[in-house]
């Protein structure tokens, strides 16, 4: 693999970094989502947007190279992990890669995440790749460490060669309203990331309101996040359709505000493929079809491709598929 | 580059046809020619004309147009059928329309795609709203059928109804309106609409199939001559219509003073508020599922939005946007937003609108997107920069066209949102609780949803105020619009009573002072703009007094007089009770005087006399505790939502008393009124008025504030004739002969008020049935407020 297959990504030139901004309180304070409203929209995402056929292919094929595959076991080890990136490196069945006539694409999934202690074991294994590696660091899932060890770990995971640091927030300053300190915490970590694209966790599922939701990712927008992301997958509950239209609808309207584009990444309990359609077809709805590139949205997932394969199989031969078939994360 | 490899890059949804073929095959079995469904058979094809694919403007069958004869033919079947399916027991009627649920669920598919066909709405529509709610209306009728007898005790069907229903939700409508009735044991002929029969028929196949018996459901199509025929024919006991409001005051007109039961589902110019706290995003999506559903062919479509100064730039602008990713275009493809309109005259009637709106100036956008060549399509479109006198802000434009418009403050909204002739629905959008309960019962329509549009069940009533029609559909209260009170069935008409003796002129020589009533108008008494005055006459042709003669000006006065105190709508109903109360004990105070008079002027008994002033007095008590006792109600839908059904004053009532029992006659029309917060203009019993003249003092010392009690004395036609015709009554009880009542209910279409008449039946004001609920339903009109929730 050449790093040539990764330049012709259409990443976008013009995407300029999040700089972060000042925190306004009196924008946080004029959000408002209705969950109500917000699930209706949500339940119609899916039945008035489809892909059928080719189409569906090749929206199939963009969802693999949005995702982050990821492995955040307690039992993970460095045999686990490198099997991931092995999947990386193979995404899919060259068979159906060369039946669908699109070698050319280079399809890749866009990182693979893991914990902290296999950051390094991940770079390597996906030497040559230009895949990067994601951490989800700062104690992760729950982020109740001293912040001046959280920051250490960041620093520890970029050193480590990292170029994406996932972290967690404390939930309990979104719970408790406590904004300024939430800013502060995850601007120093944004600090601490340096080069290090940072995404930043809100744990949705704890949160309590989509008010609550929208609030904490307007606030991490402000501190400088690239990406907001919506769980660690430990939480209750995890991404949502619903909890994706109050983030996306911050991240449109921090985008008026500012110029600046934020990536969004919804993460937790996305395994199917017709999941990831409807996730698309919310941003593409939303955000509009700039916001399907990997530099500004991601699906945070373990099982998923399997089922994409799946279906990619079924839509290539006219067969269904068994998952046993495809090589294993 | 492999096509998967472009789509890769543009990642464009591309087409997601749902098969037409399944339809297709099903009309092809009917040789594409249909009949009508009569006492359970398809009659022979005769007299057809096209039923086209709006989307393509392919004909896709023949259908017939029903003939006098053909109409006169289900009515006679419907006639047979009703003895027979009346006399079922709930639980044997609900079988059947719980069969009829699981056909549909069974053939929804079927449905669904012959309906997008039909009508050009998105299949996402038909597939999920539309064939969804109609077997959900039919499930949930099953049970009314059953809890009929429990639920409304001393009812009965009317018997045959005549069901009229609009093209724009074929197969919905049908529902709503053969579902009650079969559950109430009526039967029915329906008429669906001309450009949309289809569905009706695949209906009218299932009524078939699954064994009801024959009779019961008759389908016979047509446009509106076949409708006409419905209409007139004598044979239809009550008839139900959703169309158009100019139709609707036809079908008023033509079944004035035929006993006809009558319900009336019409058009509406619903407003939207948008309020500067609201979830904007989330307003906007409430839009599209407001004006760009079904092609903005809703009645009910949040056609008006008013939306709050300070954001209105901001919110203009995200409205834009949103419009940019509406897809129009072939309305069987699964991912399209926006359908083709009914038919051509429907796109003729939306693009003269537009164009006359043009003319009187307005921004007018719609987005750059791609339609259809072939097939009625209408690009979505916006309308800002006007005001309320724009035509396009006050006329029902039935096509997907926004009018938008900019309010200050709270009570500026609410008076944006009812100015308007129409009363159908609103949605208001607020995150405060505060705010939207305070606006919700202050806007004039018959649904108003808090936060959410477009939202339809079964156990809601549906229906409008003012000029969208009334009597409601859906719920509990619709269950109402297909039963009458056994007592109210066994009415007789009674011969008219032959003019009382000519006019004395001679004073009876019991007056000892000149007493001549005025006129009793805002609190006050006021002399007759005519200037003239009319003697009353006793049994013993002698003159008892004399009272002023009211003419057109005054009931002008009262009718302003009343509606500047329909504040009594807001008083708590608590008072309203404590002042019923009152005026009985002050009118028990002085009941030797009004029977003494009562005899004077009817020759009643001394005893006949003296209960009907007691039973005055007791009637005041019995509305007096009806007053915080008839209230509403908490509907379940299925979905995280309760809807709140209200229960409303109708606004300012006219009141003909009858001429009979000249104090409990107008005392039994008015308590009821009073209590449920109506302001009311009396006219009184034409020949004894003076019991109610000299109510006005028992009215002055009873703490009624002014203007909630009108009273004008004079020639009773005349002065209903004008009441019914004046668009500040919003409802008007008539009691007297058949003729009379023809007339007041034939000029009560011009507002479509709600009228009540006695038509020269025998109504007893002595019995108990008075007393009760039935008058306060008459009384009252339901809202139901949809509040979802969720943090």
């Amino acid at each position: 693999m050449s790093l040539k297959i990764v330049d012709t990504r259409p990443q976008a030139p013009a995407h300029r970094r999040n700089p972060g901004f000042p925190l306004d309180l009196d924008w946080i304070g004029r959000v408002r989502m209705n969950r109500s409203a917000l699930e209706r929209r949500a339940a119609t995402i899916g039945t008035r947007r489809t892909v059928k056929k080719d189409y569906q292919l090749a929206w199939l094929l963009k969802a693999i190279t949005l995702m982050d595959l990821t492995t955040l076991n307690s039992d993970d080890t460095s045999g686990r992990v490198e099997r991931l990136c092995a999947k990386a490196r193979n995404p899919l069945r060259a068979d159906l890669v060369e039946a669908m006539g699109v070698e050319r694409l280079g399809i890749k999934p866009a990182a693979v995440c893991v914990y902290h202690n296999f950051v390094a074991t991940a770079v390597k294994a996906l030497e040559g790749t230009g895949i990067p590696v994601a951490a989800v660091s700062t104690a992760f899932p729950h982020g109740l460490t001293p912040l001046k060890i959280r920051l250490a770990e960041i620093e520890a995971s970029v050193e480590d060669g990292a170029q994406e640091i996932d972290i967690v927030i404390e939930r309990r300053l979104v719970l408790n309203g406590e904004w300024e300190e939430l800013y502060d915490q995850v601007r120093a970590m944004r600090e601490a990331c340096g080069e290090a694209h940072i995404k930043t966790i809100l744990g949705t599922g704890e949160l309590a309101t989509l008010t609550n939701v929208a609030r904490a990712s307007l606030v991490c927008m402000l501190a400088g996040a690239d990406f907001i992301k919506t769980s660690t997958g430990k939480e209750k509950t995890n991404a949502t359709l619903p909890t994706s239209l109050a983030m996306v609808r911050m991240i449109r309207w921090f985008f008026e505000e500012t110029g600046i584009e934020i990536g969004y990444k919804p993460a937790g309990g996305i395994s199917k493929a017709k999941d990831a359609l409807s996730y698309m077809a919310l941003m593409k709805e939303e955000l509009g079809r700039k916001w399907l590139e990997p530099h500004l949205f991601r699906f945070g997932a373990s099982s998923l491709l399997t089922d994409i394969e799946r279906q990619i199989e079924h839509g290539v031969t006219g067969h269904y598929a068994a998952d046993y078939r495809f090589a294993m994360a | 580059m492999s096509k998967v490899a472009e789509i890769f890059e543009t990642l464009e949804y591309g087409p997601a046809p749902e098969a037409a073929g399944p339809a297709l095959e099903w009309l092809e079995k009917y040789g594409k020619k249909f009949g009508h469904f009569i006492d359970g058979e398809f009659s022979k094809p005769a007299k057809t004309f096209a039923s086209t694919n709006p989307a393509s403007g392919e004909k896709l069958a023949d259908i017939s147009e029903g003939s006098k004869a053909d109409v006169d033919k289900a009515i006679k079947a419907a006639r047979a059928a009703f003895a027979g399916w009346s006399a079922l027991s709930g639980f044997e009627r609900a079988k059947y329309l719980y069969a009829i649920a699981r056909q549909i669920q069974k053939e929804s598919r079927l449905f669904a795609v012959l309906e997008t066909l039909d009508n050009g709405k998105p299949i996402r529509e038909t597939r999920d709203i539309d064939i969804p709610l109609v077997a959900r209306h039919f499930y949930h009728h099953a049970g009314w059928a059953q809890h009929i007898e429990k639920s409304f005790p001393d009812h009965a069907p009317y018997g045959v109804c005549g069901q009229i229903i609009p093209w724009n939700f074929p197969l919905l409508m049908l529902s709503w309106k053969i579902a009650p009735a079969l559950a109430a044991g009526n039967t029915v002929v329906l008429k669906p609409a001309e450009f949309t029969s289809l569905t009706a028929l695949l209906f009218a196949e299932i009524c078939g199939r699954i064994g009801l018996p024959k009779g019961v459901v008759n389908i016979v199509t047509g446009a509106g001559e076949t409708g006409e025929a419905i209409v007139t024919h004598p044979g239809i006991d009550k008839i139900a219509f959703t169309g158009s409001t100019e139709v609707g005051k036809i079908i008023r007109r033509a079944t004035a003073g035929s006993g006809k039961g009558l319900s009336l589902e019409l058009g509406g110019k619903s407003p939207f508020i948008v309020f500067d706290d609201a979830d904007l995003d989330s307003a906007v999506e409430g839009l599209v599922d407001a004006i760009w559903f079904n092609q903005g062919q809703v009645c009910c479509a949040g056609s008006r939005l008013l939306v709050q100064e300070s954001i209105e730039e901001k919110f203009i602008a995200k409205i834009k946007a949103r419009m940019a990713t509406l897809r129009v275009g072939d309305p069987l493809d699964k991912s399209i937003d926006i359908g083709a309109l009914v038919a051509p005259v429907q796109v003729e009637r939306v693009l003269d609108l537009l164009k006359a709106g043009r003319k009187e100036g307005g921004e007018f956008y719609s987005p750059d997107m791609p339609v259809p060549e072939q097939g009625y399509f209408v690009r979505p479109t916006l309308v800002t920069g006007i005001s309320p006198a724009h035509t396009l802000a006050s006329e029902e434009i039935f096509g997907p066209v926004l009018v938008a418009m900019s309010f200050r403050t709270p009570e500026e909204a609410v008076a944006l949102a009812n100015n308007t002739r129409y009363g159908l629905a609103a949605s208001v959008w607020t995150e405060n609780v505060n705010l939207a309960l305070d606006i919700a019962p202050q806007l004039k329509a018959g649904v108003v949803w808090i936060n959410s549009t477009n939202q339809f069940d079964a156990a809601v009533g549906f229906g409008g105020y003012r000029e969208s029609g009334f009597g409601r559909e859906g719920g509990r209260e619709g269950m109402r619009a297909y039963l009458k009170p056994d007592w109210e069935k066994a009415l007789k008409a009674v011969p008219p009573k032959a003019a009382s003796a000519k006019a004395g002129t001679t004073r009876n020589d019991k007056m000892s002072i000149d007493r001549t009533a005025k006129l009793y108008i805002g609190g006050k008494q006021a002399r007759p703009d005519s200037g003239y005055a009319r003697p009353v006459i006793g049994t013993d042709g002698q003159m008892l007094g004399e009272v002023g003669e009211g003419n057109r000006k005054d009931i002008r006065n009262a009718v302003e007089a009343a509606r500047g105190a329909l504040d009594w709508g807001k008083a708590t109903a608590h008072l309203r009770s404590q002042i019923l109360y009152y005026l009985g004990e002050n009118l028990d105070y002085r009941k030797a005087e009004f029977a003494d008079r009562i005899r004077a002027m009817t020759g009643a008994s001394a005893n006949a006399a003296k209960r009907e002033v007691d039973l005055s007095v007791e009637r005041l008590f019995a509305f007096g505790g009806w007053a915080d006792k008839f209230d509403g109600a908490v509907h379940n839908p299925p979905a995280r939502m309760m809807a709140v059904a209200m229960v409303e004053p109708i606004g300012v009532l006219a009141i003909a008393a009858p001429d009979e029992s000249p104090l409990l006659g107008a005392v039994s029309l008015l308590a009821p009124a009073m209590a449920m917060g109506n302001t009311v203009v009396l006219v009184p019993s034409e020949p004894h008025p003076l019991a109610m003249t000299d109510f006005y003092q028992v009215l002055e010392t009873s703490d009624v504030p002014a203007g909630v009690v009108n009273i004008v004395t004079g020639p009773k036609r005349d002065l209903a004739r004008t009441l019914a015709e004046h668009d500040g009554i919003e409802g008007i009880w008539f009691a007297g002969s058949l003729e009379d009542s023809t007339m007041v209910e034939a000029a009560s279409a011009g507002n479509v008020k709600q009228s009540w008449t006695t038509r020269g039946l025998g109504f007893d004001w002595t019995a108990r049935e008075m007393e009760g609920p039935h008058l306060l339903d008459r009384a009252t009109q339901i809202k139901n407020v949809w509040v979802p929730y969720g943090a």
